[in-house]
């Protein structure tokens, strides 16, 4: 497989991505198992674009970003962001791609120091690439906390005298203060109360268009990733079963879990009552995911088929890629 | 009796230092047989305070109800005796926690916690309740009853383990339910299953429910009638059409457009500036929403404004609907 972007605007290309955490057990602690958490995982982000992960709690989502900003191991596949190649990356080198790639963590409470001071906690991924003289270093990093709406003297304070939802707008200026490409954020905003995190959501987006910043969205709540993304990805069991423009995700949702997905979030509005697909069971562990396809189990249109193969991901129409065997070639196709 | 459950004046202090901050201050709402009432508020309203009041589950020796009535089926029960109210919570009335990962005893099976609960308020056998524990975990719909009866909370996932306290919850056919963000904590499909089960349940045994969200889409789906709280107090009630298509109060109005929609496209969201003033900041008098309202007039500052009806069955606290404020009123 060759490493070179197969599009000249791609800023990041995962290509059959998997990470698997082994499962240490017995007398020796060998390992006896693998959890699948990223099973064959592949998108591209182009530049200045948002893509969001949706999926529900254990679907890898989060493993995948934490994949591509290389805190994990990856298994097997490539990532490839800025025309290099960053899987097996190391020491400098490494060091030098991890400012141009920075993560906003979901929890505001847990992911900053409370014994920092605010402006120690926004100079730190600064003071850790670049030499500047003490004043400058203030200056940058006052100019920032007031980029992400919080008054000078946060400068001063520490994490606790803060709200949640100033903390994840800290926690974003730290973020930014490198000038990074491409923004992971993971659920962002699922930890703020609903007028906060619309605050949060609105200052994400202006950012993006000020700084030509390039996002990985990640988050469950499927209403944030629509207002927030340009294209979509939705994970099951460690896979992505489908990829397409938001408005094709909405509008014409092709696999049966994207649908069933969608129309299980409670419309806020009385007077529709939607019609809604009601899964059964749970999702399947993913260290003994189902043979054949990771949704068959729940899937109300399974057929033979699915539990002998995996689906593969097929372009459907143009930039609308679905893994079902609902929409093979051979099959009654759509 | 003609209503199920009647908050009068509540109000609930917590002792903070020496000094009593209320968290539900001067709450009064009432919820009808068979009907869905839905609470909705962000984190720190009150709402869950409230729902713990009317169990009289309130942390000993640090909050306390200091006024108000609850009249549960035309009966006062603000000063029942804890024996007395063992009495009726888990009979007439239950609840479901939002955690249904710590509200379920980790070293009890499945079985012994929904028949302890059978046992408590029936004078039947064992076996009986065992059979009955049966039956009612196959009303939630878990799957392999026979064996998951004797497994424990940690062998099942959140959906399932939400599953058994509505089946907790229900065991004895209460008349009123309340859920405490019940599928908070849930993923959406699995929250889609919870929801259809409570609505299912409820329609079965004509219960009352309390239903504490802040998912206004939840309350769109399932509730009948909405009561808005901020910051420890009622600011909007009414019945769920007219709260979707005309809603009044300015708190109410920011909520509904400040929550991304999958079926309405907008650029930016519309923003609440600040946040929640805590229980310590509260001021005294005056509305608690003033700093925050793109409405918010001089006199907001002084006059406390009262729950009122504007048209029927529609209340609003807020100065802009006030008779006496109404000229000097700006919208």
């Amino acid at each position: 497989m060759e490493s070179t972007l197969k599009e000249k605007d791609n800023l990041l290309e995962v290509i059959d991505l998997k990470t698997y955490y082994p499962i240490k057990g017995g007398f020796l602690r060998q390992t006896v198992g693998h959890v699948k958490a990223v099973d064959n995982v592949s998108f591209a982000i182009k530049n200045g674009e948002t893509l969001g992960l949706v999926g529900e709690s254990g679907c890898g989502k989060s493993t995948t970003g934490r994949t591509i900003l290389r805190l994990l191991d990856a298994t097997e596949g490539q990532i490839v962001f800025n025309g290099q190649d960053i899987t097996k990356l190391k020491g400098k080198s490494l060091r030098e791609i991890r400012k141009d790639i920075q993560m906003v963590f979901q929890d505001p409470y847990a992911s900053l120091n409370p014994m920092q001071m605010v402006g120690n906690i926004v100079a730190e991924p600064i003071m850790n690439y670049q030499k500047k003289s003490l004043n400058s270093l203030k200056d940058e990093v006052m100019a920032l906390l007031k980029k992400v709406g919080l008054p000078e003297d946060a400068y001063y304070k520490y994490a606790h005298e803060f709200s949640g939802g100033q903390r994840q707008r800290i926690g974003i200026a730290r973020a930014l203060a490198l000038r990074p490409k491409l923004i992971i954020a993971d659920e962002p905003v699922s930890a703020l109360d609903v007028s906060v995190q619309s605050q949060v959501l609105n200052l994400l987006k202006e950012l993006q268009e000020e700084f030509d910043l390039t996002f990985l969205f990640i988050a469950h709540d499927l209403s944030v990733v629509k207002h927030m993304s340009d294209r979509i990805g939705v994970m099951y069991l460690g896979n992505i079963v489908e990829i397409a423009d938001k408005e094709h995700i909405y509008d014409e949702p092709l696999h049966p879990y994207t649908q069933a997905l969608i129309s299980a979030i409670p419309v806020p509005d009385p007077r529709k009552k939607s019609q809604r697909i009601v899964l059964q069971g749970d999702i399947p562990s993913p260290a003994n995911p189902p043979q054949g396809c990771p949704f068959h189990p729940r899937c109300p249109k399974a057929m033979a088929e699915c539990s002998l193969t995996k689906p593969t991901l097929k372009e459907v129409k143009p930039g609308h890629r679905v893994a079902c065997h609902l929409y093979n070639n051979d099959t009654d196709k759509q | 009796m003609d209503l199920m459950l009647e908050v009068k004046n509540l109000k609930t202090g917590f002792d903070i230092d020496g000094q009593i901050y209320h968290a539900v201050d001067d709450v009064s709402f009432s919820v009808e047989p068979g009907k869905i009432v839905g609470i909705v508020g962000e984190s720190g309203c009150g709402k869950s305070v409230m729902s713990l009041s009317v169990m009289q589950l309130l942390p000993k020796g640090i909050g306390q109800i200091t006024g108000g009535e609850i009249k549960f089926q035309g009966k006062n029960i603000e000063n029942y005796t804890n024996n007395q109210m063992n009495q009726i919570r888990g009979k007439d009335i239950s609840m479901i926690f939002q955690e249904p990962m710590t509200s379920l005893n980790p070293v009890f099976t499945i079985g012994s916690q929904i028949e302890e609960i059978i046992l408590n308020h029936n004078k039947i056998s064992k076996a009986e309740a065992r059979e009955r524990a049966i039956n009612l975990l196959r009303q939630v719909g878990i799957p392999r009853v026979e064996t998951i009866i004797d497994e424990y909370p940690h062998q099942l996932s959140g959906g399932m383990r939400q599953r058994i306290m509505i089946a907790i919850a229900i065991a004895c056919q209460p008349q009123l339910l309340i859920a405490d963000e019940p599928t908070t904590a849930l993923d959406v499909t699995v929250q889609a299953q919870i929801l259809e089960l409570l609505k299912k349940i409820q329609e079965q045994n004509n219960m009352s429910i309390i239903l504490i969200t802040h998912d206004l889409g939840v309350v769109a789906e399932l509730c009948d009638e909405v009561i808005i709280m901020y910051a420890g107090k009622i600011v909007e009630r009414t019945n769920v059409d007219k709260l979707f298509y005309d809603p009044q109060h300015p708190y109410t109005k920011l909520l509904m457009a400040s929550i991304p929609r999958l079926d309405i496209e907008v650029d930016t969201l519309e923003t609440i500036q600040g946040i929640v003033p805590s229980l310590k900041n509260m001021p005294k008098v005056g509305c608690r929403f003033m700093d925050r309202c793109p409405s918010a007039m001089p006199q907001c500052k002084t006059i406390t404004p009262k729950l009122a009806e504007i048209t029927d069955n529609h209340e609003v606290a807020c100065l802009l609907f006030e008779a006496s404020n109404s000229e000097k009123g700006v919208s």
